[in-house]
């Protein structure tokens, strides 16, 4: 009786405690305090009143085939089959030794001996499967911690995936914002690119104005003096006719004439001028049309010399022309290609001025340096020439030449030798553009750089070669 | 543009001038438009005719002093235009006024740009008056005769 409710309180124990039936909580614990309770208090009485030993030893066996029933039967206790099976063949021992006890007691004890084997074998069975089951439970709890711990390296990858997507989700809306940046410093620099480029066109213009005034005066001091002069003269003829001095009249009335010719001459030198001017001005986009490739380059020549005489005033060259005057009128859209031939004279011009600045500048070094001094004429040659189906426009300066290392970078915008402010960069570029894109020729360059070795005349010749 | 000198009284060149040309004045007229030729002859034809001034030409500035080399002290006025190829004006001017002849002739300066720099350079350089293009021939008379 004793060993039947230590067994019952035993098992409600494990079934409050063991992980097995942790499941059952809470749903079933009131009954498992209850049976415990009860159990304990049986326990009590069985001490208090011995005489009601028989009663209590009935009602824990009651209690013990109660959990047994529940444990096989009830699904949700499927779990803790294993643990029945160990406790039920005491139970059934018991229950059938006290059964037997209560029909014979005679009988009982007559086979005392095989009830108390059986006793003791399911004492055994119940331990071994105890033990086994407790080996398992460990087999099983390492199992659970092993799930556990994947439980937990999932939860620290998943944790590590949002980490992630939120690193990926800042770092695409900075490359977004980053890209959306550059885009809008591409557009700046597309409206900084054009207006570089009307301010070299403007700067070019500049170059030419001061040539321009230069050549509109000169052809207006003998439009306004010779029509002076011809007003005197008709006075004059006046004077002589009335005179009767027909031999005087005739004379003043050709010179009128000859005065006439020049006004002409003059003024249409200077609406060219203008002419020419606006050309420049104009935005490219021009077309193609004959023209007169040696007047072109004669023109831009005179107007880059004056405007460069305009600004300094102490500059001087000697300009040199080698026109090939077999060439026909060239398809050229013309303000671009003056654009052209302009930058490289005015190239040219800044060459040899530079050149001649630097020996002045060494002139207090050496007598040599002086008499080189001395020697140096700044000369710039425009020249032309057909060959075969190709027209050349050569521009040849015996400056200093071009260094080798900037050599390759001439013709890339904004490469500029220049002092800041001077130059844009954008000249050589512009010419290479206008050259071989609109007019499907080639701009090339030989240069001879100063060596300071006498008899090695340094120079640079830029050759335009385009289609005849 | 004032020239400092111009309106009141002559300046000690212009004198100089005076006491040594009193019938005939020899000018050398510097341009490298040759059509300034026809126009300067047929301005000054009356003075031309009456042998009161002589004209000389020359295109360019070496041409210039090429002509004064040969002819020492015979033109009393160089008219020189500034913008010219080769030697410039201003050079010529630098030339004349320092390296050349002693008294140096009168140098007047023309040019198409009447700016102050220009001017200023060439008053540097000594020259004793400065004329703008295109040339107001009564002006230009009216100096003249101002030297006679």
């Amino acid at each position: 009786m004793l060993f039947e409710l230590l067994l019952a309180i035993f098992i409600f124990r494990y079934l409050r405690r063991s992980p097995q039936a942790a499941h059952l909580l809470p749903e079933w614990d009131k009954f498992f305090v209850a049976g415990m309770i009860a159990s304990i208090a049986l326990l009590a009485i069985s001490f208090l009143l011995p005489g009601s030993k028989l009663v209590i030893g009935w009602l824990a066996d009651m209690i013990l085939v109660a959990l047994l029933y529940v444990a096989l039967t009830r699904p949700s206790f499927q779990p803790l089959k294993s643990m029945a099976y160990a406790v039920m063949p005491i139970i059934v021992v018991v229950f059938i030794s006290d059964a037997t006890k209560l029909i014979s007691k005679s009988f009982y004890n007559e086979y005392d001996n095989y009830f108390q084997t059986a006793q003791l074998f399911a004492v055994i069975w119940l331990i071994a499967l105890w033990m086994m089951s407790k080996k398992q439970r460990k087999a099983l709890e390492i199992e659970r911690q092993k799930a556990l711990e994947k439980e937990k390296q999932y939860a620290i990858s998943e944790s590590m995936k949002a980490a992630l997507e939120v690193q990926v989700a800042e770092r695409t809306a900075a490359l977004t914002a980053q890209k959306e940046e550059l885009q809008q410093t591409v557009n700046e620099l597309k409206s900084t690119q054009a207006q570089l480029i009307q301010s070299e066109k403007m700067a070019s213009l500049g170059e030419l104005t001061a040539g321009i005034a230069h050549e509109i005066q000169n052809p207006l001091n003998f439009v306004n003096n010779f029509s002076d002069v011809n007003t005197e003269l008709i006075t004059e003829m006046q004077e002589a006719l009335n005179k009767g001095d027909l031999e005087e009249a005739k004379a003043i009335a050709a010179d009128i004439t000859a005065n006439e010719q020049k006004i002409n001459h003059h003024g249409k030198r200077a609406d060219a001028i203008v002419k020419g001017m606006l050309q420049h001005s104009r935005s490219s986009g021009g077309q193609k049309e004959p023209t007169d490739i040696n007047a072109l380059a004669d023109e831009y020549l005179r107007l880059a010399y004056h405007g460069l005489r305009a600004k300094d005033k102490m500059f001087n060259a000697t300009m040199k022309t080698e026109f090939d005057e077999s060439i026909k009128a060239v398809n050229v859209i013309p303000q671009d290609m003056g654009r052209v031939i302009l930058n490289l004279i005015t190239n040219a011009f800044y060459a040899v001025s530079e050149r001649k600045k630097k020996l002045a500048a060494s002139v207090d070094g050496t007598a040599t340096a002086a008499g080189a001094t001395n020697e140096y004429v700044p000369t710039v040659t425009v020249s032309t020439k057909k060959l075969g189906n190709k027209i050349l426009i050569c521009v040849k300066d015996n400056g200093n030449g071009i260094p080798a290392q900037v050599l390759d970078k001439i013709f890339q915008p904004f490469f500029t030798t220049k002092p800041t402010g001077e130059g844009t960069g954008l000249g050589l570029s512009m010419s290479y553009d206008i050259v071989t894109k609109s007019h499907g020729g080639e701009l090339k360059v030989e240069t001879k750089e100063n060596n300071g070795l006498a008899g090695q005349e340094p120079g640079t010749v830029f050759t335009v070669q385009i289609p005849a | 543009m004032a020239w400092p000198v111009r309106s009141r009284e002559p300046c000690s060149l212009f004198k100089y001038l005076h006491n040594h040309n009193t019938g005939n004045m020899k000018i050398l007229v510097v341009d490298d438009e040759k059509d300034v030729q026809i126009l300067f002859e047929q301005r000054f034809r009356k003075e031309i005719k009456s042998s009161e001034m002589q004209f000389v030409f020359a295109f360019s500035g070496e041409e210039a002093l090429e002509y004064l080399n040969g002819h020492e002290h015979e033109a009393v006025l160089i008219l020189s235009d500034i913008n010219m190829p080769g030697m410039s004006g201003l050079e010529l001017l630098g030339h004349i006024k320092q390296k050349y002849m002693k008294p140096p002739p009168m140098v007047m300066m023309i040019t198409a740009y009447g700016d102050a720099e220009n001017f200023n350079t060439a008053k540097q350089l000594g020259a004793d008056d400065f004329l703008t293009k295109p040339v107001d021939f009564n002006l230009l008379k009216e100096k003249l005769k101002l030297i006679h």
